[in-house]
């Protein structure tokens, strides 16, 4: 007999598209956000957006230009704190924790949520004293060796190491822009976070740096939970488990990243991805 | 943006027209075979036996323009599923141009024995067949999938012709021996015919497949990707 023609999008629940999660993985939360508004003044950037991570997967964010899925990712260790007129309701919480609630330490928040920006933006100062940095300002180390060692495991984790061990203490600036960008990431990762947020980090590299970050990304999720805004949907498909997608300020899609680029449940995310619009 | 998509569509829609081109000539091809069988017309038996080469050429064609969609634009969502069921389309079209030789083939043989019977039911099986794969094609154009449903059913008439017929020829070659070989030509033309539906049958869960991203093969219903 053959099967019936049933409406797919009929039979799938109504939050089904918001929430690839199964239940029983609700506690184990690495990020959890509800209802979520964000203004820029006047104007609400995001529009009540609901979101939840796991712990350990790479998650990525598409949409349009002025969609506001950088904003969102800025909301999840606090960057938007800094712009004059931003303002925040509902929670954000990261490992069960509301970080907008009274009396959170920012410094502490974004130690755990690390972030690396679009353009490679190393300090002045060698390669060592860049992964160093962060570790000297907070005193998470004790010793000397202490000190090496985190720089040392912060560039390994970033495939880095084999290329600047010989190096170390010359300029971080005479890297190239790929490399650069691998700093950044050792950079973030040597106080230890758990989160890292990406801000589209390979946008500005060539094809094979792109490759090396790519990969990167996918060894790194054993470690840390990763949130990657991209432009380029094909980078989406490569490195994330799971996709967002962003239009207007709202969360149009939510889902596993195979079923997105293969089947997704909205006709928007559909046009989007097929380039009917955008 | 706007420009790049209007270029992958224009070639979406001629990857479309060309395989509604191969299957134009895969159903003209079916019913010329059936027919041949039926007039025992050797000349008529001959253009479809030598005549595979159009079927072959799209075939490479299409894949081609497949494979290049892929390689150039990336195709997602609909648009990969698409060109996806595309390729498969293009394979069960070309495999429907070998069966109308094979076709052929018995059909040159039998016309060189007097009839066993008049045909009655293998013309209606290729009659069919040749509309199940018109409705299959037309399913795939206008992403239709009542149409693909209604395509999917109507093999289970060819099955029930094809069985009938085996059980008819088996009754006249226990009779009369002599009509053991040009029986079981006519055999084996029911049973290319089925597997002409069973390609019909192919492209319409494709068309399902590509519309609702629904795998309907080997009936597993609702399992979405």
């Amino acid at each position: 007999m053959n099967p019936p023609l049933v409406k797919v999008r009929a039979v799938r629940e109504p939050d089904a598209g918001r929430n690839p999660l199964p239940a029983a993985q609700a506690e184990t939360l690495k990020i959890d956000v509800e209802h979520l508004i964000f203004f820029y003044g006047e104007k609400r950037a995001l529009e009540d957006i609901s979101i939840k991570i796991q712990p350990n997967v790479v998650t990525a964010f598409i949409g349009p230009s002025g969609c506001g899925k950088s904003t969102f990712l800025r909301t999840l260790n606090r960057m938007n704190d800094i712009i004059p007129g931003a303002r925040v309701e509902g929670r954000v919480c990261i490992d069960g924790q509301d970080i907008y609630r009274a009396g959170v330490d920012v410094v502490a928040v974004r130690r755990k949520v690390g972030m690396v920006f679009q353009k490679s933006n190393p300090f002045p100062k060698s390669i060592f004293e860049n992964v160093a940095y962060g570790l000297r300002i907070n005193r998470l180390t004790s010793n000397r060796s202490e000190l090496a060692g985190r720089v040392e495991e912060s560039l390994q984790q970033a495939a880095l190491w084999e290329e600047v061990k010989d190096r170390l203490h010359e300029s971080a600036l005479a890297l190239s822009g790929g490399q650069q960008q691998r700093l950044c990431i050792a950079r973030a990762l040597a106080v230890k976070p758990d989160i890292l947020l990406m801000d589209e980090p390979a946008s500005a590299l060539d094809p094979i740096a792109t490759q090396r970050i790519e990969e990167l990304i996918y060894q790194l999720k054993a470690k840390f939970t990763i949130v990657i805004v991209t432009h380029n949907m094909q980078q989406a498909a490569r490195v994330s488990d799971f996709t967002a997608f962003f239009w207007l300020g709202r969360l149009v899609e939510y889902e596993r990243t195979d079923k997105m680029f293969t089947a997704p449940s909205e006709k928007l995310t559909e046009d989007y991805l097929t380039g009917r619009f955008g | 943006m706007e420009r790049v998509v209007r270029h992958f569509q224009e070639e979406l829609e001629a990857l479309q027209g060309r395989l509604l081109e191969m299957g134009g000539l895969a159903e003209e091809r079916v019913s010329a075979a059936v027919q041949s069988l039926v007039s025992r017309d050797i000349a008529a038996i001959e253009r479809v036996l030598y005549g595979d080469e159009p079927i072959n050429a799209l075939h490479v064609e299409i894949d081609n323009r497949c494979f290049k969609l892929f390689a150039l634009h990336q195709p997602m969502a609909t648009d990969l599923r698409a060109i996806v069921s595309a390729v498969k389309i293009n394979t069960d079209l070309e495999r429907v141009g070998d069966l109308a030789v094979n076709i052929a083939e018995a059909a040159k043989r039998y016309a060189t024995h007097p009839p066993v019977k008049k045909l009655i039911d293998i013309p209606q099986m290729g009659d069919i067949a040749q509309e199940m794969l018109h409705d299959a094609l037309d399913a795939f154009v206008r992403r239709d999938t009542v149409l693909a449903q209604a395509v999917l059913n109507e093999d289970d008439r060819l099955d029930g012709l094809k069985t009938q017929i085996f059980r008819e020829l088996l009754d006249y070659m226990l009779k009369d021996p002599t009509t053991v070989e040009p029986a079981l030509d006519l055999i084996l033309v029911s049973r290319h015919l089925e597997r002409i539906g069973d390609h019909a049958t192919n492209i319409a869960e494709d068309v399902i497949f590509m519309v609702s991203a629904l795998d309907v093969r080997h009936h597993t219903p609702n399992t979405p990707v």
